[in-house]
């Protein structure tokens, strides 16, 4: 088989699997499940993030999202009691109206794309390098992005302290 | 100094100190009180002095000092149709007549200031006393001072007021306050008639101003008899029958005996009773040229003499008596101006000034002695008791029965032959009339002086052991009139004993213009009789007097039974007497009560249907107004506000749907956003 | 089979994306919103990947490691409002929430 068409048929799938899993995540009734279908999902894009070169991102989505993220997102559900909340109502009044609009956003998304193919190019593929990958990343993060990398880190300080607070019971 | 330049200030010392005992007296001691009152009336003697001596060097003898226009005002047509102009000044006129007047003002003023010293020392109010006293004074030097009629009057109404507060001075006491409202009560119908003159003259002559009015009546524009002159004559007449206490509006100075003693010598007896005298010796001119107001004063005066001569004979009461008396001296001053003998009148004035004081303050120093006894038959055998009092009261007693060469011997010898001689028509009948009442007076004061200081004790005994003589600021005062009612007279020594009479040369700048006009006129009296006849009538004014003081000394001292039995003999007259011919009675039934049944139902009437009514209709366009503001509240205001928040509201209607507060409403709009630029940029 | 190109992974990211957001603005569940919302962003990390491969360009992946951070404290900050929101007001329906609303 054809590399290109080894490529072509790995990325259909990958993205049956996204749109699927994505699909799956947001109309679940029970949130477990949602975010088991997104689990699904977040692996799909590391998969795609391998096919494109990214081996430490991939290593990342699954290590910090699947393995970091989602527990944090299971634990939550488990404290707060979804029982009631799964007898309910899932979508909300405005939904048939925003499904619209998206739906619309997305055409018109697409007839760009469509349109871009003659009038507009993306740029010539580069000339630089992606491999080896982490070796790269370790130069772009900690040289090129030396300042915002210790921003990001600083943002996260931020965030636990914030997360903290929230859920303290009392202040 | 120049005295003259300040005769102004003469009137503001007692204001000032009048003012402070009025404003901080409650705080002060009543040893500051008696340094700064008689002080400030003293200050004004000296000032008056200075000022009398400066103008005596003048060769007009006449000062006027206008400080400034006090009422200017608009135009208005004079009776004979010419413009003039009302123009009140605050302005000072001193001539010989203001200067008798303020002489004797500020020193009986003084005197009896000094007397109160003593006298009022143990009364409560002694500030406010002094306060009224030198309020009171500031108004007679006023109305003694001031150049215009106006400013005569503001004193004229200022003396009022003071005597209605001094006669109520013991305000607890429910006598003293009647007697004080009832002063008020006659002294402003006088002033009716006194007001109305004051507007006649001014329609008239178109000022105010004596100088003015005097100049100009005594042009000889104006002829003898003009009855304009009569109507203003009697109008201002009949204040001076109000203040001075003439019949028949002189039942007020009787009553007003209810006040302190010193203000009974002061202003109802030295001062301001005379202001009516004073006035028309002001208006001499005016008088002179209307021989029958001259008639009616005459008669008026000579009557009131008489009448209150035969009362003060029946009174038991010290102070009535002397009341009376005082009333019958008006009369004989008001007689002498009656009869064109102006200056005789002054001169009456000034004498009886002293003697009245004089005679008032000894009644007060007696009763002082007999801590408030007032009736002469609770009274006797206090001449040894109270020496210096019995000695002043002789010479007083002396003096107004008109022996000479005490001082009422010259004045009312001097009325008494300048009434014969008169012009008037009836002059025969007025000198008989003053005659008379001359031994009357001969016989109750010395009927007063037998009871009280001669004879058995009839003093009740609890009161007896407590006699005792007055303190000296009581006693100075006493000597000190009693030397002038002595030797008072000489400055009107008669030509016919020798003497000039100087008081007669020096008012004459005052008096001139109606001799002028009387000389014009052809009324001049003949005083061409003979010195012989005036030595006749001397001495029949003194037979008359020593035979009033023998029919005294008969009935109350010598043969005290005589006098029972001729009361009761002629009881009926004694008890009209006694009750003073029941004047009293008379105004009561016929005027005040028919004044106030009539008056009061007529005012019920007109506050039940006038007032009232004003007040319902009023009340009714109230409710009206009301119920139309409610109206236009209800529907327009509250309607306008209620439109608008209508309004409001439903223009935001739209709005307030968009504003949910739902955070994925919000996130739509944003997509709403995001698909809006997204179909621009396709479309465009 | 036409080539794969980064139009292609653009058109994945633009239906992922539009999938989060149908998520975002229909879900009444809070936690589902949430998670929506970590679709958009790797949508968003798809898009920069998929650039930084055709650029031979590490930017992009930099870029996306940020993004991955972000949702990380994106997350947590939003996980704990959750529990205080439903301490306080026993609800995890975002339309029962209306405060914003006076």
């Amino acid at each position: 088989m054809p590399e290109s068409i080894l490529n072509g048929l790995f990325f259909y799938v990958l993205a049956v699997v996204i749109l699927g899993g994505a699909i799956m995540t947001i109309t679940r009734r029970n949130a477990v499940h949602s975010a088991i279908w997104l689990v699904v999902t977040l692996m799909g894009v590391a998969g795609l993030y391998l096919h494109l070169n990214a081996e430490f991102l991939a290593a990342v989505q699954i290590l910090v999202y699947i393995g970091g993220i989602m527990v944090l997102f299971l634990f939550v559900i488990m404290l707060v009691n979804l029982d009631e909340a799964a007898k309910q109502r899932q979508f909300n009044r405005q939904w048939s109206l925003a499904l619209i609009c998206t739906l619309v956003v997305l055409v018109e998304f697409g007839f760009f794309l469509m349109r871009g193919a003659g009038s507009f190019a993306f740029a010539e593929p580069g000339q630089g390098a992606l491999k080896p990958n982490t070796e790269l990343m370790a130069v772009a993060l900690f040289q090129d992005y030396l300042l915002p990398f210790e921003i990001a880190s600083l943002l996260l300080l931020v965030a636990i302290l914030g997360a903290v607070l929230m859920a303290k019971k009392e202040i | 100094m120049n005295f003259l330049e300040s005769i102004w200030l003469i009137p503001l010392f007692p204001a000032a100190g009048a003012l402070i005992m009025l404003l901080f007296g409650k705080k002060l001691p009543n040893k500051i009180v008696s340094i700064i009152c008689p002080g400030s009336v003293l200050i004004s003697f000296i000032f008056a002095l200075g000022a009398v001596m400066q103008l005596s060097g003048l060769a007009e003898r006449r000062y006027e000092k206008i400080l400034y226009t006090w009422l200017p005002s608009a135009g208005f047509h004079m009776a004979n149709g010419d413009m003039s102009r009302i123009g009140a000044d605050w302005g000072f006129l001193l001539d010989p007549l203001s200067s008798v007047m303020v002489l004797v003002v500020t020193g009986v003023g003084f005197l009896i200031h000094v007397y109160s010293v003593g006298y009022m020392g143990h009364e409560g109010g002694y500030y406010r006393f002094f306060g009224y006293l030198n309020l009171f004074m500031f108004s007679m030097l006023t109305l003694v001072l001031g150049n215009n009629y106006l400013l005569l009057f503001v004193g004229w109404e200022g003396v009022g007021l003071c005597s209605y507060l001094l006669i109520g001075f013991y305000f607890h006491k429910k006598s003293a306050g009647d007697a004080g409202k009832k002063a008020f009560v006659v002294n402003r119908i006088g002033d009716g008639g006194f007001v109305l003159g004051m507007f006649l003259i001014l329609a008239t002559f178109g000022t105010l101003r004596f100088t003015s009015v005097t100049e100009q009546a005594a042009s000889g524009h104006f002829s003898i008899g003009d009855p304009v002159f009569t109507l203003i004559a009697l109008g201002l007449f009949v204040g001076a029958m109000g203040k001075s206490a003439q019949f028949p509006l002189y039942v007020w100075l009787p009553d007003a005996m209810e006040g302190p003693t010193p203000v009974s010598a002061l202003i109802h007896a030295a001062t301001m009773v005379t202001a009516g005298v004073y006035m028309i010796a002001r208006s001499n001119v005016l008088y002179t040229l209307s021989p029958d107001a001259m008639a009616v004063v005459a008669s008026v005066g000579a009557f009131t003499a008489l009448f209150a001569a035969t009362i003060g004979i029946a009174q038991n009461d010290i102070k009535k008596v002397l009341a009376y008396s005082t009333v019958s001296q008006l009369g004989y001053m008001v007689l002498a101006c009656g009869v064109g003998a102006f200056g005789a009148g002054i001169f009456h004035l000034m004498t009886h000034a002293f003697f009245k004081a004089l005679l008032f303050l000894g009644a007060g120093s007696v009763i002082h002695a007999l801590s408030g006894e007032q009736d002469l038959y609770k009274m006797g055998a206090l001449k040894n008791k109270i020496p210096v009092t019995y000695g002043t009261f002789m010479v007083a007693s002396l003096a107004i029965i008109g022996l000479p060469p005490f001082a009422g011997f010259f004045s009312k010898d001097e009325i008494l032959w300048l009434t014969w001689n008169s012009s008037v028509g009836i002059s025969w009948l007025l000198w008989m009339i003053g005659f008379i009442t001359a031994g009357l007076t001969a016989c109750y004061i010395w009927r007063l002086v037998f009871l009280a200081f001669f004879g058995k004790s009839r003093v009740d005994h609890h009161v007896e052991h407590h006699i005792h003589e007055s303190p000296k600021s009581m006693t100075i005062p006493l000597i000190v009139l009693a030397v002038l009612s002595a030797i008072g007279g000489w400055i009107g020594w008669p030509a016919a004993l020798g003497g000039s009479n100087r008081l007669e040369h020096w008012l004459e700048p005052v008096f001139e213009p109606s001799h002028h006009i009387l000389a014009a006129g052809g009324h001049a009296a003949e005083l061409a009789a003979s010195h012989a006849q005036e030595y006749m009538f001397m001495g029949l004014s003194v037979a008359v007097a020593c035979f009033g003081v023998f029919l005294a000394y008969y009935f109350f001292l010598k043969n005290p039974a005589a006098s029972e039995s001729l009361a009761t003999n002629f009881s009926g007259i004694h008890r009209v007497l006694q009750n003073k011919y029941y004047v009293d009675e008379f105004y009561n039934k016929y005027l005040v009560e028919g004044f106030c049944k009539g008056g009061g139902n007529a005012l019920w009437r007109f506050d039940s249907s006038v007032i009232d009514g004003g007040v319902n209709g009023s009340a009714w366009l109230t409710r009206l107004f009301s119920r139309a503001s409610i109206w236009w509240d209800t529907w327009v205001i509250d309607g306008f506000v209620r439109a608008s928040a209508f309004a409001v509201r439903v223009l935001s209607y739209p709005v307030r749907l968009l504003q949910t507060g739902l955070v994925q409403g919000s996130a739509l709009f944003i997509l709403f956003g995001i698909l809006i630029f997204m179909s621009y940029f396709l479309l465009g | 089979m036409p080539e794969i190109t980064t139009a292609h992974y653009v058109m994945l990211s633009a239906a992922l994306f539009s999938i989060g957001t149908i998520g975002v603005l229909t879900r009444r569940n809070v936690v589902i919103i949430l998670m929506s919302i970590e679709l958009i962003l790797n949508a968003v990390n798809i898009n920069l990947v998929a650039f930084s491969n055709q650029l031979m360009n590490m930017s992009g992946q930099a870029f996306a490691v940020f993004v991955i951070v972000d949702a990380a404290a994106e997350a947590a900050v939003g996980l704990g409002i959750i529990i205080a929101l439903f301490r306080n007001k026993e609800t995890v329906n975002a339309d029962e929430i209306d405060l914003m609303k006076w």
